[in-house]
Parts: C-alpha cells; structure tokens; sequence
C-alpha cells in the first residue's frame, strides 16, 4: 500500500479536495496525509467505505499543537556594495504554526492494511479552532475526540458528546498546549533544578534571609 | 501500675489492665478499612488482604464498602484533581475515630506524576495523614508493615490529656474543607490546617547537592 496511491484515489473520488503528503524523514517514513477542512469528512467517510483497501479501524486520535514560530533562512544573495558586486548573507523571516492538527490513524483490519495517517489543521488556535468529527464514521474516536478537545482545545463539529474527559467542566485552560501555564503547586522539590528550582527559591519565605 | 509488677502479676495468672489498654486494644485489633482503591497500589492492597500476605491476622479484614462503617482509608493510588473532593468527602464521612495511610509515591507527593497537570500532588495536602508508605507501588509486606505502625500509635494514645487524639477533644474538627473544581486548580490548593509548605534549604540545590531540612 502506498500514500500515493491513496491520494490519487481520493482525489479521483472526492471532487474538490486539497491533499498535501507530509514526509516523515525518520527511519519508519510513516508520511502523513493533510486534508483541508471542509473536505475531511468527505475524505474520511471515502476512505472507510470507498476506497481499496477499506479502512474499517480508527485506531488512535491525538492532536498536535503547532504554535506561531519564526524561523529565519540565510541565503547568500549577490548585490552591488560599493560599486563592487559581493555575496551578502540575506535573512528572510518566515512564521509557520498557529494552528491545531487533530491526526486520525486508520487500518484497515480486513486487508491488514495500515496506518495511513491523517491530519486536519485548524485555521488558528484561537477562535477558528474548528475540524470535523469523525465519530461518526468511526465510533472508536468519540473518546479520543474529546481527549484531544479537552487537552488542546480543538472543536470537534458534529461530535455526539464534546465534553472534557480529563479536566472538570469549568476548568478553562487546555493543558497540553505549548503555552500552558500550569498552576504553581510544586514548590517542594527534594532535588529542585532548572524551572522547578526557581519557583522553589520564589517560594522560599522571606524571612529565611533569601539564598 | 508500673510494667515489672504487672508482667509478675501475669505470670501468676492475674490480669492487670486500664482502660486505656483495654480501649486501645478494642481498637486497634479491629481496624476496619475502606473499600477503595484509586490505581495500581489498589492491587497490592488487594494481595495484601488475599490468603497469601493476609492482613485478616492483624484484625482488618473487613473491607468496609460504606465509609460510614469504615475506621481507616488507605489512600491506594494517584490522586487525580478530579478525584481529590470526592476521596476528602468519603474521609468527611467516616466516623471517628479515623486513620489515613497514605500508600505509595502517588499519594504520598503525586509521585512520578507530580509535575502534571491533573495529579494532586499529595493527600496529606487535604486530610491528615497517620503513616505513609513508599514505593511504587509498596509491596503487600509495606502495607502490613504501616498498618503495624498504626496499630503501635493506636496502642501508644491517651484518651486524657492535651495529646489525646481528636476524637476524643471537642474543640478539633473531625471533617476537612472539600475542595471545590476551579478555573485553574482545585479552590484551595491545599489545607492550611493540615499542610503547609515544607521548609527546605535548597541553597545548594542548583550546585548538583541535594536540599536538606
């Protein structure tokens, strides 16, 4: 089995779809499939009952939080300085991240086929934090849905039951984003060190005459 | 009565006792715990009450599943935030008098799982503790080991006294704030009454030594 293959499929199935292959350079090149939004469900829904092999297995959902970095490229570029033509070290600024990626493992347990993985990008970690629901095609995700919706903080549209699992109703944040700030509650260390010795040293009180 | 004369006593077959070792005998030879278990350590506490290890020779064989009827909760396991008012609840509702072993790293400190976000980082934090067990998880022999060590500060407690225990002193409370879901933690993080944060000098700790008391 292979990705190309899949995605050729999909693409002669599903009008419209945008499909991106990521490459997994790791000695297990597990590539990945990026399907847009709005054709996730269309995607999916070809996959389990359409396409060859079907994938009849959901077997794992997780998210992934991508979160706004810059990542800056030199580039030798040739240009006059001084009337003399020199190679100058160009550096060009690029943001990638700011979205959520809820990523699917499908198997298909008929032809012991699998996984083909695949991912769904939220168009920010905000506000427009919304993918599609696979639950409906496979009930196996319900869980791991409202896992990934409690830990990260990705809507799920058309879940049967998004709430946290995790977490308590009421509690705001989500915890396994980058930017989580966890509540200061381990001040005693044995061994503190790094980040865990400096809040212990914050919470030194003051009257001990400081370090 | 002093030991030596009641020891002689003994051997000429006359039994000498007060009432306070006939109480604390009572007690301490019935310990009745609460049915529970929160994770893997609940699985040694099971072997731990099987033919094998038999806890039932110390008096505790009756697993209580009713807090009502319970003397001593053996906090089994990781304590979640989300579990944590429910384990201060059932501890609210156990008459006194009342033991706390707090068994394995877990509900000792939050063990392995301390820097998470979703562990309780220790029961003692919320309800007083009697004896802590380490390991992870402790081995049946731990467990029978502290439910000993209870029996021996059953068997060492006046019922007169400023050192009576709580149960017998009026003015002690016998029931525990139960912390309430908050925004980001538990409210309050943690029972002034009961726990406060251990002083430690960790001056040296980023010189590679470890902190010391």
């Amino acid at each position: 089995m292979n990705l190309e293959e899949i995605k050729s499929q999909i693409e002669a199935n599903v009008p419209g779809c945008r499909l991106e292959i990521i490459p997994n350079g790791s000695p297990s090149g597990q590539h990945s499939l990026l399907v847009d939004v709005e054709h996730g469900f269309a995607v999916a829904s070809f996959l389990r009952d359409g396409a060859t092999p079907r994938f009849d297995f959901c077997s794992n959902v997780t998210g992934i939080d991508w979160p706004v970095k810059e990542v800056s490229n030199k580039t030798k570029v040739k240009k006059l300085v001084d009337g003399v033509e020199k190679e100058v070290d160009e550096v060009v600024k690029t943001q990638t991240g700011g979205y959520l990626e809820a990523v699917y493992h499908l198997y298909s347990v008929e032809q012991r086929e699998g996984p083909v993985v695949l991912r769904m990008r939220t168009e920010d970690r905000a506000e427009r934090n919304h993918v599609p629901s696979l639950t409906p095609l496979w009930r196996s995700a319900e869980f791991q849905e409202r896992e990934a919706y409690d830990l990260f903080g990705i809507l799920f549209d058309g879940h049967p039951d998004l709430r946290r699992l995790l977490m308590w109703e009421g509690f705001v944040d989500h915890p396994m984003r980058r930017d989580y700030v966890d509540p200061d509650d381990y001040e005693y260390e044995p061994t503190a060190h790094d980040e865990v010795l400096k809040r212990a040293q914050a919470h030194r009180p003051a009257q001990e005459g400081g370090l | 009565m002093d030991e030596q004369l009641k020891s002689e006593l003994r051997r000429q077959g006359v039994v000498a006792t007060s009432l306070q070792e006939l109480y604390n005998w009572g007690r301490k030879s019935s310990v009745w715990p609460l049915n529970f278990g929160l994770a893997c350590c609940a699985i040694e506490m099971i072997a731990a009450t099987m033919a094998r290890y038999d806890l039932a020779r110390f008096g505790a064989e009756v697993f209580r599943p009713s807090p009502r009827q319970a003397d001593l909760m053996i906090v089994a396991g990781t304590v979640t935030k989300k579990m944590a008012p429910q384990v201060v609840r059932l501890y609210n509702q156990m008459p006194e008098p009342k033991y706390v072993i707090s068994m394995g790293a877990c509900a000792i400190s939050g063990g392995p799982f301390k820097q998470g976000y979703n562990v309780l980082k220790g029961i003692d934090r919320y309800i007083p503790v009697d004896v802590y067990i380490p390991g992870c998880p402790p081995r049946p022999e731990a467990l029978i080991d502290a439910f000993m060590m209870l029996q021996r500060k059953i068997d060492a407690q006046y019922l007169t006294g400023p050192g009576r225990p709580r149960h017998l002193d009026a003015e002690t409370p016998s029931e525990f704030v139960v912390p309430e879901f908050g925004a980001h933690d538990l409210v309050p993080t943690s029972n002034s009454e009961v726990w406060s944060v251990p002083l430690v000098n960790i001056s040296n700790a980023g010189k590679n030594e470890p902190g010391r008391d």
